[in-house]
């Protein structure tokens, strides 16, 4: 089943100084249960794409469809991560994690044991009544991971959730998320700054290109670096030679 | 923490110890040395101890005055008054910005309105609010809510609108409404920021209060001041501004109080 389609999608952004084309005949369909990158120059539309997909923002022109239902606004199967946790400070982490309920009123004694579960599971135990500013980075986006899984999305919007973490806690991360979102047959929409991350995590990979972004090229990432943890998956050559194809497709666009 | 502590460790608590009895002593001892300036000035005459008055003339004012209840009474009406305009003036500044965060039709609409009303002196609408309130409780009310209200309303609302745009981003991600983000995000978000404009409400109150008092009011400590200047019993005077000024250090360490206890998570 496709989980997202855009079809002939453009974005236009007005102010007063003018307007700016940011999408321009966008035509993508993502499957159910697959993870895809979407690559490009900064002010490509890479997150415009996402914000489209979560229901943020109605398409200037064309459609998009989250599951065969034309979106109105945010849905409940999309979760969003950001570039940073935006923990709120002022919250325990459990309240945290228990935000997305609160919000559409769905919190319940049950769903607080499963959100301790959860916080178990992403290897924050005892953290529950923590508040944020006494967790490292690294471990306040998994609370925000938790935060996203605890509303059951079908789909998980990535706005390139580990740019803002240490090199090694990103590697963690990535890990983490890949085998996360395939254990629960989630789909995924990546977006990233960082080649090596698409490639080692993601099923397809969206070039795309810049002002006005269209999409340039689509490539299916091999089945034999699919099969492979992030990590495992950077040690390979078919790893760096997609890299590398990448690599020059984007070359073209600065 | 461990109990026990390295010697240095000891030895820079007790530095810091001793720093802070320096500071303290070092205060004490001006405060001390201005009141015994003022005493042996006024009795030896280089001040003119009529207008000034001296310290001893002024406790044992106080005392008189403790004795028949009027201190008291007076202080009472003040504090009351001082309460009320602050309160208020905080409320209604909220709220309004409350309106503005809302609407922002509105914000463009009445943003000259508050420019305007920001820079215009109220202290100079004192008449009109005698002519429109009358003499007594309510304009004076109307003083300090007046000059608390147009500065909590900017201040507040810039808060406001300086939320970090991701947040309420977040909220929108689940579906939440706009009264949501305001909840969920916006108002706890901004809370340090309207803790800390009550602490400059309570100033502006007292402000409004003392004015207020002294254009109409029979009763108050500002009241006491222009009653003393006019019987020219300018210790009465001298013991109503220290009164005003005991009460409202005590009102603002109360607010900080309540600031820290309201941000206690940030421990």
């Amino acid at each position: 089943m496709t989980a997202i389609s855009f079809e002939g999608v453009n974005q236009t952004y007005m102010t007063k100084s003018g307007e700016t084309t940011a999408l321009q005949e966008i035509w993508l369909d993502i499957e159910e249960g697959e993870l895809i990158g979407l690559v490009g120059p900064s002010g490509c539309g890479k997150s415009t794409l996402l914000s489209l997909a979560a229901g943020l923002l109605p398409p200037t022109s064309g459609t998009v469809e989250v599951f065969g239902q034309k979106g109105t606004g945010p849905s409940p199967d999309c979760g969003y991560m950001f570039q940073q946790d935006y923990l709120l400070p002022w919250r325990t982490i459990l309240d945290n994690v228990l935000i997305g309920a609160e919000i559409t009123s769905t919190v319940t004694p049950a769903l607080k044991h499963r959100a301790l579960a959860l916080l178990d599971e992403l290897g924050l135990s005892g953290t529950a009544h923590k508040h944020p500013h006494q967790l490292s980075g690294g471990m306040r986006q998994r609370v925000a991971l938790g935060r996203t899984l605890l509303t059951e999305p079908r789909i998980v919007l990535l706005d390139e959730p580990f740019s803002a973490l240490d090199y090694q806690i990103k590697l963690q991360l990535e890990e983490l998320i890949a085998d996360t979102l395939k254990a629960r047959r989630l789909t995924g929409v990546l977006v990233t700054h960082d080649l090596g991350e698409a490639v080692a995590m993601c099923d397809r990979i969206v070039v795309l290109r810049n002002r006005p972004g269209r999409i340039k090229r689509v490539l299916s990432v091999p089945e034999s670096l699919r099969s492979l943890s992030p990590l495992a998956a950077r040690e390979t050559p078919e790893f760096h030679s997609l890299f590398r194809t990448i690599w020059g497709d984007l070359q073209d666009e600065y | 923490m461990s109990t026990k502590h390295t010697p240095e460790y000891r030895r820079y608590l007790r530095r810091q110890r001793r720093d802070t009895r320096l500071v303290f002593a070092v205060q004490v001892l001006i405060a001390v040395l201005l009141l015994a300036v003022w005493e042996i000035g006024a009795r030896l005459n280089w001040i003119n101890p009529f207008l000034f008055s001296m310290p001893s003339k002024i406790w044992a004012q106080f005392l008189s005055m403790l004795h028949d209840g009027s201190l008291l009474h007076h202080t009472w009406i003040t504090v009351y008054e001082t309460l009320a305009g602050f309160l208020l003036g905080t409320i209604a500044g909220t709220l309004l910005s409350i309106l503005l965060w809302a609407s922002p039709f509105l914000a463009r609409v009445l943003d000259p309105y508050i420019v305007i009303f920001n820079s215009m002196p109220k202290v100079a609408l004192g008449p009109i609010f005698i002519v429109a309130f009358g003499q007594g409780f309510l304009s004076i009310l109307m003083m300090a809510l007046a000059i608390s209200v147009v500065i909590t309303t900017i201040v507040v609302y810039t808060a406001f609108r300086d939320v970090d745009p991701n947040l309420i981003k977040l909220v929108r991600t689940y579906g939440g409404t706009r009264w949501q983000v305001f909840r969920k995000v916006v108002f706890p978000s901004t809370l340090p920021a309207i803790l800390s404009t009550l602490k400059v409400n309570v100033g502006l109150s007292w402000i409004g209060v003392v004015v207020g008092e002294f254009l109409v009011a029979k009763a108050g400590l500002g009241y006491l001041i222009i009653y003393g200047f006019q019987v020219f019993n300018l210790t009465l005077v001298m013991l109503s501004l220290i009164l005003v000024l005991l009460v409202s250090t005590v009102m603002y360490h109360a607010v900080s109080l309540l600031e820290k206890r309201a941000l206690k998570w940030k421990d």
